[in-house]
């Protein structure tokens, strides 16, 4: 008997190593064919405090995190109460306990999980240099039935700097962990994998959103650290380097933005990245680049909010500034990945629309994809690279138009180098040829152009992700795709048609498409991660929905599972 | 830089770098002159006009891209320095000039300012000071004085000592600082010019008098004199100078030897190589 998905916490404090044995498990398991997730629950200390690697196992593509927890191993107990509520467990669920650490703690033991005892620390003492957490990884491994084999490369890879001596250190905790549970027939071996001989990537969405800059044609990069945006930055750094592009610190995300609005004034696609609070501080600027229509990409990985709020962890609540926080009438792109692999194709797409469309793109990504890794299929290839409209025929002195009233909305743009293009970009409304103006009839001619530009544009069938079919439909975006997509699958599976329409394109909205998208649905269920329904009010302001509306709307850090989302929607059926 | 054009070779005309755009302010304004100064040296140097880049903030001063023929960028209020940076690092051979005034630099763009000085990309600030908030009618600066009781936002006075703005620069590590006045447009574009062939971060404080909000600073051409001293490549020898300095003292207080702020970068990889480390 085997299990097609299995849900794995290994949890310590800073210093056992939970964060390595997790990322190790998932790589095992990439190399014998797995397909996995792994995320992070972190609390805010720079080192140490409560840290546990959840990850999940499945032969088939993982869109989300489990139901509940399969297995909770921990090395210590130390302060997992602060996150015990993203530690859901049933009765059917195992706790591995090292009782030199004291009893479970009561929050976990209530749930009525099984518990079991492995004597961690002790194990790892008995060998010379042994960790916790390789006894732990090895455990693990015997309980889900990955083979042995598949750790090799992993540690070779992880450890092979270290020394010898750190590798036979590691295979001897992994075995004595393993030797121990190999016997306790939990029922929790996974089904085996589905060697299709594809390629399979091991990404995070952070990096996947650093590919998708590159690949759409990114040069410059100006860069203020903050979490958890701050890996898309980092590795960037290099990779852009290596690409013959530039990455520059900046002191402050005003600068960053402005950095990048000059860069891109210049000719060279350029992007940042940042969380809700640096995009607070970038929404000048940002209008400043849909004023004088100037492209640039910004990443905001969305995390807690408001202010400071819960830099670790996860939420959907940016989209009102990411739609609305510009002043003025401020029409821009604002686009959502689906998934930890869609960030590539997000980020690429924001980059190739930003440019054709000359305004700014915010991609709202966030904590759950940013910094959680996936083995994912290898994505396929888009199409869309930066390519910006320029003024072929500069004319004679002074006939360049840099706001000429074209019909698509999008002016020939000369950049700096161009003889006869030389003009003024500016904020202050101006006329066709880009000299200030506050004329009545100028204003409306460039706000109606700057917003045609984007209303008339053809965004093809990448608006949204629309599957299935039936008359229920969910009704959502970003993170919260995965969970709800998986919720639609189980309601098929049990024989009930049902659709999946993810809005990748939040801004400017598709009504045209949305409605042919729930054209026979009479019941919608939206699905998103904030407090105040944004979505649900956003979709609401934009859009007729068909039939009876529902909402599933939860603030972070408590992700949305498929169990939530499908027994939402069995109860509407 | 190009500046295959000397001094004495005939090249472009102060005027082939204004555009026929006229300026908002006010009669008697001593932008006029920077303005004249800046479009001199501009030609002094035969920049291409395709290749400059004019890059300013918000107030009166930060007007002066549109009125220039060359590639400008009107920003918002305190990004200029960061705007300019980006252009410099990204397209390094572009010329790029930054103007604007106190409150713009200093207030609201003091950080960037600061950063701007230890960072030393190879562009040249003009910054225009004249010890108020002209564009809203009249508001302290930071380098109005603390007694200054002429606007109805403070009418007792700011009460807070103003900057040093050259002080300020040598402290934050700019590469080149001068100062001037904008009744001395040839001089104004002297130092222009020298701060654009130096390499790095150049800061040009130039005194520019706003005759509508601050009439006595007409006074000013009787306050000036020159700064007396040959330019230093010593920036504790022309800081040590400066604060012995009233304010007033006109000329080049350094020109330092430290190296621009300019990362490079060539393609060495593909980006299918760089997808192969994502492949398990």
């Amino acid at each position: 008997m085997t299990v097609d998905s299995v849900t794995i916490a290994l949890v310590g404090s800073g210093g056992a190593g939970a964060m390595t044995a997790g990322q190790m498990l998932l790589d095992a398991a990439a190399n014998v064919g797995w397909y996995g997730l792994m995320s992070r629950s972190t609390g805010p200390q720079i080192r140490g405090g409560e840290a546990a690697a959840l990850v999940r196992l499945s032969p088939t593509p993982v869109h989300g995190p489990g139901d509940r927890f399969d297995i909770i191993i921990a090395f210590d107990w130390q302060n997992v109460e602060r996150f015990a509520a993203e530690l859901p467990l049933s009765e059917k669920s195992v706790i591995i306990t090292d009782p030199s650490q004291g009893e479970v703690p009561a929050v976990l033991a209530a749930s009525g999980a099984k518990q079991v005892e492995l004597p961690i620390k002790e194990l790892a003492g008995r060998i010379p240099g042994g960790r916790v957490n390789m006894v732990g990884l090895g455990a693990v491994m015997a309980i889900v039935g990955l083979p042995r084999a598949g750790i090799d490369a992993v540690i070779q890879k992880a450890l092979g700097k270290k020394g010898d001596a750190a590798i036979q250190a590691s295979n001897a905790g992994i075995d004595a962990g393993s030797k121990e549970a190999a016997g306790w027939n939990l029922g929790l071996e996974l089904a085996a994998p589905n060697k299709d001989g594809a390629v399979r990537w091991n990404i995070s969405g952070n990096e996947a959103a650093g590919l998708g800059a590159l690949k759409g044609g990114v040069k410059f990069c100006a860069a203020y650290p903050i979490t958890p945006a701050t890996e898309i930055l980092e590795w960037l750094a290099p990779n852009l380097a290596k690409t013959g592009g530039k990455l520059v610190q900046a002191e402050d995300e005003l600068a960053s933005i402005a950095m990048c609005l000059g860069a891109s004034f210049s000719g060279v696609p350029s992007i940042t990245a940042t969380a809700g609070p640096g995009l607070s501080l970038m929404t000048e600027c940002i209008g400043l680049g849909v004023a004088s229509e100037t492209p640039v990409v910004i990443v905001d990985v969305q995390r807690g909010g408001p202010s400071t709020g819960i830099p670790t962890k996860s939420e959907q609540s940016d989209l009102n500034i990411a739609v609305y926080g510009l002043h003025g009438d401020a029409p821009h792109l604002v686009v959502g990945p689906t998934s930890i692999a869609d960030c590539l194709f997000t980020t690429q797409w924001a980059v190739h629309l930003a440019e054709a469309l000359q305004t700014p793109a915010i991609v709202l990504s966030d904590q759950a994809m940013g910094q959680s890794r996936a083995i994912v299929d290898k994505p396929a290839d888009a199409p869309h690279k930066a390519n910006r409209l320029l003024a072929t025929d500069l004319g004679g002195e002074g006939k360049y138009k840099r706001y000429a009233n074209t019909e698509s909305g999008v002016s020939p743009a000369a950049i700096p180098g161009m003889p006869g293009g030389e003009h003024t970009a500016d904020g202050l409304e101006h006329a066709e040829n880009a000299l200030p103006s506050s004329q009545a009839s100028d204003h409306q001619k460039q706000l109606d152009k700057r917003l045609r530009k984007l209303t008339s544009y053809d965004y093809g069938d990448a608006w949204a992700d629309v599957e299935g079919e039936g008359e229920i439909a969910v009704v959502t975006w970003g993170s919260a795709t995965g969970p709800s997509r998986e919720a639609v699958r189980r309601l098929e599976a049990a024989g009930t048609k049902a659709r999946l329409v993810a809005i990748r394109l939040i801004s400017p909205v598709q009504p045209a498409k949305l409605a042919a998208a729930l054209e026979g649905v009479t019941k919608v269920l939206v699905v998103e991660q904030t407090h105040g329904a944004q979505f649900h009010k956003f979709l609401r302001g934009h859009y007729d929905l068909p039939g009876a509306v529902s909402v599933f709307s939860r603030p972070g850090p408590l992700p949305i599972r498929a169990r939530e989302v499908h027994e939402t929607l069995l109860s509407l059926i | 830089m190009d500046t295959h054009l000397t001094d004495d070779v005939v090249g472009p005309l102060p005027g082939d770098y204004k555009s026929d755009v006229k300026p908002i302010w006010c009669p008697g304004c001593g932008d006029y002159s920077v303005l004249a100064g800046i479009t001199r040296a501009m030609a002094t140097m035969g920049l291409e006009r395709h290749d400059t880049v004019v890059v300013s903030g918000i107030g009166c001063s930060s007007r002066i891209p549109a009125y220039t023929s060359v590639y400008g960028y009107h920003t918002v209020h305190g990004r200029s320095l960061a705007v300019a940076s980006g252009v410099k690092l990204a397209r390094p051979e572009l010329n790029v000039l930054i103007f604007g005034g106190d409150g713009d630099g200093f207030s609201i763009g003091g950080n960037h300012f600061l950063h701007a000085c230890r960072r030393n990309v190879d562009m040249t600030y003009i910054v225009m000071d004249n010890q108020v908030y002209g564009m809203t009618k009249g508001q302290a600066s930071p380098t109005t004085e603390a007694d200054w009781c002429e606007s109805k936002l403070t009418p007792e006075g700011p009460g807070v000592n103003p900057i040093q703005p050259v002080a300020l620069a040598l402290a934050c590590g700019a590469n080149f600082v001068a100062r001037g006045f904008s009744n001395n447009p040839n001089e104004v574009a002297r130092l222009i010019v020298e701060g654009v062939r130096h390499p790095g971060f150049s800061v040009i404080h130039i005194l520019s008098p706003c005759v509508t909000f601050r009439p006595e600073q007409r006074n000013w051409k009787s306050t000036v004199h020159p700064y007396g001293r040959e330019p230093t490549d010593d920036p504790n020898e022309a800081m040590r100078a400066v604060l012995e300095d009233d304010g007033f003292g006109l000329g080049i207080f350094l020109a330092g030897n430290r190296r621009p702020f300019q990362p490079e970068s060539a393609a060495t990889r593909s980006i299918a190589q760089i997808e192969e480390g994502f492949a398990v």
